[in-house]
């Protein structure tokens, strides 16, 4: 047997990773979305929070941060319930881990939109206004498109981070591809020195086929967004 | 200022446009939603209600669903089989509670350092992983009566004539779990010494460093060492040095289930069903599975 | 709280003599493995942007390797898959070597930085504008004098906000080290967690110390870039 028995639980381990990093993105994408707007509003109310934000989660190491946020959100989401008189939301170790990555990385999400939106030629904005397109149509037709072609660098970048960074997860507890492996290890632990080596190579090779597809999706959706733009080389 | 790894190169060229402006419509609506909230005072409220209308699942006050933390690295208490499921001594002893009172048992793994701040943050309802009571622990958790028994002991290469004393370990390094009784033992009598103490995560990354040489002893409980690790294969060439440690003061009396101080119904609930199993006899039955002794002690 | 703080204050910053633990271990750890992948970096950097297959092949299958497998799996990789091969432990200088957790975490973070770092030098490199190559070639320098006078300090500087991205993130990736038993500033957090059971302030702490290193780094790169980067001004 080529996994000792183990194959099924990594095959688990890795639909597991993927399914958190995808809604990680998802939850991460939202905030930074919002993130990026209240950054970029003249209301200091909106503006100095979100600095905050950002600033404190990209100095503290994810890490760090996922152990805080780990047993506080319970705790805080607890105190709440409690002050309101409500039953307790259960929040299970799934959610609990997609809600910590997303808040983490939310806050590089709000620093790629920022850079985003602020790469759009003002002059468009201003010239859609001329035109009397409403605010929505200004967003969806003129900035929206074009803040993701330069933003999806970024965003490739922030999204191959989130896809490694849930083997950290496997620290606070998640079943992902690198709790498997060292469940996979010590389970065969007799079978064999190398076995260590094995498993955990195993899990590398995972990531490293996910990663490669990441890189192909994202070098597809460039191409779409970039659909009509003469590169100055070549 | 400080961004992500992974520098793309870029590469341009036409090719068939994909349709993803419905997915991102959703994202660009909240955006959409911020920009007003600049101007209306509408959120927060909003944010409540949602909350408050918010149940998932819920936990029952009145203990149809206990939630079990568990550590499965200590065997032959709690471990996991190769398909993933827990198996062990706690294991089938949480069991057992659970169908003397009607209720559906939630194991809930868990580092053996994270169980009481998980306890306290009501992750889960109790603590079924071979804690022992402590006075420390006592402070912060309680503990319904006695489930087993079993001392400490260390465990090193065959032939190595350590001792568990400072004097015999000094300059070496021994591996404890976190979180644990032994932890503590090491770190008020060994490392003030020069003793090297080590803590690891969970057992099983103690048992390897041991195997692989990093470590000189590792400081468990007797039982779980013996059967968990010295009876395999795994354990071959090691042994106990030395005898059992006593103190009861950082060691402890008994091993028992941490409950939250104001779950006295479920302490209550959970005495009466274990004074039950010991009197009909199926705690003997579950205990001569694992153990060739008596595992609850006097 | 106080009390955490009462006992753990010293074990968050230097430990004791003889055994140090914290900040000081951090700082250690972050030093050597930007220091040490600094070092390889460089000339690997220069066979990655190399036009020669037989360089730049196998340099770019290194980075593509480390960057595309967490450091996680790598620094368990290097500190418990390595040591359980017959070959290592039976080489005394190999066994001696993996044996020690600090060796372990600093070889798994410099072939990591290394990567990244040779990724972005060989970017900067590639992006030397031409012309500059020409008139060096029209001087007669030889090779190493062109890498050495012309393309190299042209290189780093460009590449210097690059560069000082990755230094912080290699400063947050040291948090992994803890999880090899290194006693760095994550682990003693992790202790006084666990003994105090007050898992917010023990880490709190921790984050806060972090902060204070990040902001540190941050202006100490904002000054060598005004005075490096001091003709885009």
């Amino acid at each position: 047997m080529l996994f000792e028995g183990y194959g099924r639980q990594l095959w688990n381990g890795t639909l597991e990773t993927i399914q958190l990093a995808l809604l990680s993105l998802l939850l991460a994408f939202v905030i930074g979305l919002i993130g990026a707007a209240a950054k970029l509003s003249r209301n200091r109310w909106l503006s100095f929070p979100a600095m905050i934000y950002t600033t404190l989660i990209r100095g503290v190491p994810d890490l760090v941060l996922m152990l805080l946020l780990f047993y506080s959100f319970q705790d805080w989401l607890n105190r709440l319930t409690d002050a309101l008189n409500q039953q307790q939301i259960d929040i299970d170790p799934f959610v609990a881990g997609v809600c910590v990555l997303g808040f983490i990385y939310g806050a590089y999400f709000t620093e790629t939109f920022r850079g985003g939106v602020l790469a759009v030629p003002k002059g468009q904005l201003e010239a859609a206004a001329a035109y009397g397109l409403t605010d929505w149509q200004v967003f969806h037709r003129v900035l929206f498109p074009q803040m993701m072609r330069f933003a999806l660098p970024g965003i490739s970048n922030n999204w191959q981070v989130i896809l490694k960074a849930t083997a950290l997860v496997s620290i606070i507890g998640l079943h992902e591809v690198v709790r498997a492996a060292q469940d996979a290890i010590t389970g065969t632990s007799s079978k064999g020195a190398y076995h260590a080596f094995f498993f955990l190579a195993v899990a590398g090779l995972i990531y490293l086929i996910l990663t490669t597809f990441s890189n192909l999706a994202f070098m597809a959706l460039e191409r779409h967004y970039s659909i009509g733009i003469r590169r100055s080389e070549k | 200022m400080i961004r992500s790894r992974n520098v793309n190169e870029n590469h341009l060229q036409q090719t068939r446009p994909l349709t993803l402006s419905s997915a991102f419509l959703t994202f660009a609506l909240s955006l959409d939603v911020l920009r007003r909230i600049g101007q209306e005072r509408v959120p927060a409220i909003v944010l409540f209600f949602t909350l408050m209308s918010w149940s998932l699942c819920v936990s029952a006050k009145d203990w149809k669903v206990i939630r079990f933390g568990v550590d499965p690295s200590y065997p032959p208490f709690e471990s996991k089989a190769a398909d993933g499921s827990l198996v062990g001594f706690d294991i089938d002893l949480g069991n057992a509670l659970c169908a003397k009172l009607n209720a559906k048992c939630v194991w809930v793994e868990n580092d053996f350092d994270g169980m009481i701040p998980a306890l306290q943050a009501r992750k889960i309802d109790a603590v079924l992983s071979d804690m022992s009571v402590t006075e420390k622990r006592l402070q912060q958790i309680d503990f319904t009566g006695k489930i087993s028994y079993s001392p400490t002991r260390m465990v090193a290469k065959a032939g190595s004539n350590l001792l568990p004393t400072a004097e015999s370990l000094r300059g070496r390094n021994i591996g404890v779990e976190q979180g644990t009784i032994q932890e503590t033992y090491a770190k008020i009598y060994f490392e003030p010494h020069g003793v090297n103490v080590v803590s690891y995560q969970n057992q099983d990354q103690v048992y390897a460093d041991l195997k692989s040489g990093r470590l000189d002893a590792s400081l468990q409980d007797e039982a779980q060492a013996s059967i968990g690790f010295l009876r395999t294969p795994e354990g071959e060439g090691f042994g106990f040095c030395g005898p059992e440690l006593q103190d009861p003061k950082i060691l402890g009396s008994a091993a028992a289930i941490g409950l939250r101080k104001v779950d006295t119904d479920l302490k209550n609930a959970l005495n009466n069903a274990l004074a039950e199993l010991l009197k009909d006899g199926t705690y003997q039955t579950i205990a001569k599975k694992y153990f060739d002794f008596n595992i609850y002690g006097n | 709280m106080t009390e955490l703080i009462q006992q753990y204050w010293q074990q968050y910053l230097f430990g004791t003599p003889g055994h140090p633990t914290g900040l000081v271990v951090t700082l250690w750890l972050t030093a050597a493995s930007v220091g040490l992948g600094f070092v390889l970096a460089v000339p690997l950097s220069v066979a990655r942007a190399s036009t020669n297959r037989w360089l730049s092949v196998p340099v770019s299958f290194y980075t593509y390797i480390i960057r595309g497998t967490p450091l996680y799996v790598q620094l368990l990789l290097l500190y418990s898959g390595v040591y359980t091969l017959d070959a290592v432990r039976a080489t005394p200088f190999l066994n001696a070597f993996f044996r020690d957790a600090f060796n372990c975490s600093i070889l798994a973070f410099t072939l990591n930085t290394g990567a990244y770092t040779t990724e972005i030098f060989a970017g900067a490199i590639k992006a030397t504008p031409y012309g500059e190559i020409e008139a060096a070639r029209a001087y007669g320098m030889s090779n190493f004098a062109l890498y050495s006078c012309i393309i190299l300090p042209s290189a780093l500087r460009r590449a210097l906000p690059a560069y000082s991205n990755e230094v912080i993130l290699m400063l947050h990736a040291t948090t992994l080290a803890a999880t090899a038993t290194v006693p760095d500033l994550l682990k003693v957090a992790r202790n006084a967690s666990s003994e105090y059971y007050l898992p917010f302030v023990a880490y709190g702490i921790a984050a806060a110390l972090y902060l204070c290193i990040s902001f540190t780094l941050i202006w100490f790169f904002r000054k060598a870039e005004r005075k490096w980067l001091a003709y885009l001004r």
